[in-house]
């Protein structure tokens, strides 16, 4: 016998993510998945990037790893109001699902905000497949990785507004083709803006803070 | 990792679709439909199912996936293709606005119960 299901796996995850857009936007706020491998600099740049939009876009945080309170604690020292989520009590799981968002964002005071970041586990894989109900997503690829990261996570790169190439100032001591990498993040997604930027030293920073601003703004327009 | 969280998904969605009227249903294969554009390792998929569903209706069930290609259409001059490689350029045009129109399901499309 036969049974016909036709039936989308993460269906659960997608109502959740949709239940949360709906929720941030009755909120006013807009939400950013920020997405990269392990150690690609994304908790550095996050800082220097408070530094420069804090207090004019009310910016909170939301972090994900499987385990330590690492990255909140750096986060904390800006002023910026922030909640590590640890996956290891749901098993460990190597991305945060839309379910552990919206158990978060409620403990937040959403309306004292403009914009929420939620800087996602490292992994390159598994984040990319699972909706949070973000408004948007950035990609961090560090020049300490290979150039052909986006043609092996091909989704990750398709499914990004904006990549980051991070770590620019190691360029003179590695073999890294800055170019190539570039080039391989237009091959997956041609029209997606990208950064190349040193969040230690900042070079490069303005174009980025420039994307994200007028994107909180334009967002924040549509939302309401 | 997070084939396991997709397996129990699936073994959720297929318990649930079993008629409550049969007794002791036992299902002999799952069909799935899953995109290459989809991140799941299709060898994770099928072990993490095989661990999670014994004791249910589908231990020892056939794990059938059907691969769907990317296939894309382009906004531009409405050039519809299939790529094998992560290239999301129109070949006829050159434009970069690109719709995915298939490529990134994750579907379990039927399932067959033992007589």
């Amino acid at each position: 016998m036969e049974i016909n299901i036709q039936k989308k796996v993460l269906e659960v995850n997608e109502t959740m993510a949709d239940r949360n857009r709906n929720f941030f936007k009755d909120k006013g706020v807009v939400v950013l998945n920020m997405m990269s491998s392990p150690g690609s600099g994304k908790t550095e740049l996050l800082c220097k990037t408070l530094a420069r939009i804090m207090p004019d876009t009310r910016t909170g945080v939301i972090v994900g790893d499987i385990c330590t309170t690492n990255d909140a604690d750096r986060l904390e020292s800006t002023g910026v109001s922030v909640i590590q989520i640890n996956t290891d009590q749901f098993g460990g799981d190597c991305h945060l699902a839309a379910h552990l968002i919206e158990k978060s964002a409620k403990e937040m005071d959403l309306e004292a905000l403009d914009l929420l970041i939620v800087e996602n586990i490292g992994n390159l894989v598994c984040p990319a497949e699972f909706d949070i109900g973000e408004d948007a997503r950035v990609v961090v690829l560090s020049v300490t990785e290979g150039e052909d990261k986006p043609l092996k996570y091909p989704l990750m790169f398709r499914l990004a507004d904006a990549a980051i190439l991070n770590k620019t100032d190691l360029l003179p001591y590695l073999d890294f083709n800055a170019g190539e990498a570039v080039e391989n993040m237009k091959q997956v997604h041609p029209d997606m803006p990208v950064f190349e930027l040193s969040a230690k030293t900042e070079q490069g920073f303005d174009p980025w803070i420039e994307w994200l601003v007028a994107t909180v703004t334009s967002k924040s327009t549509n939302n309401k | 990792m997070h084939e396991m969280g997709i397996a129990q998904q699936m073994l959720e969605i297929a318990v649930a679709s079993i008629p409550d009227d049969i007794d002791n249903p036992r299902v002999e294969k799952i069909c799935v439909r899953i995109g290459k554009l989809a991140a799941v390792v299709e060898d994770s998929l099928r072990f993490c199912l095989e661990i999670i569903s014994e004791n249910t209706p589908l231990a020892g069930a056939v794990l059938v996936v059907e691969e769907v290609p990317v296939g894309l259409l382009c906004r531009e001059c409405g050039h519809e293709w299939t790529v094998d490689t992560p290239v999301f350029r129109c070949p006829a045009c050159t434009s970069g606005n690109v719709k995915v129109l298939s490529g990134r399901e994750l579907e379990i499309s039927t399932l067959e119960l033992a007589e």
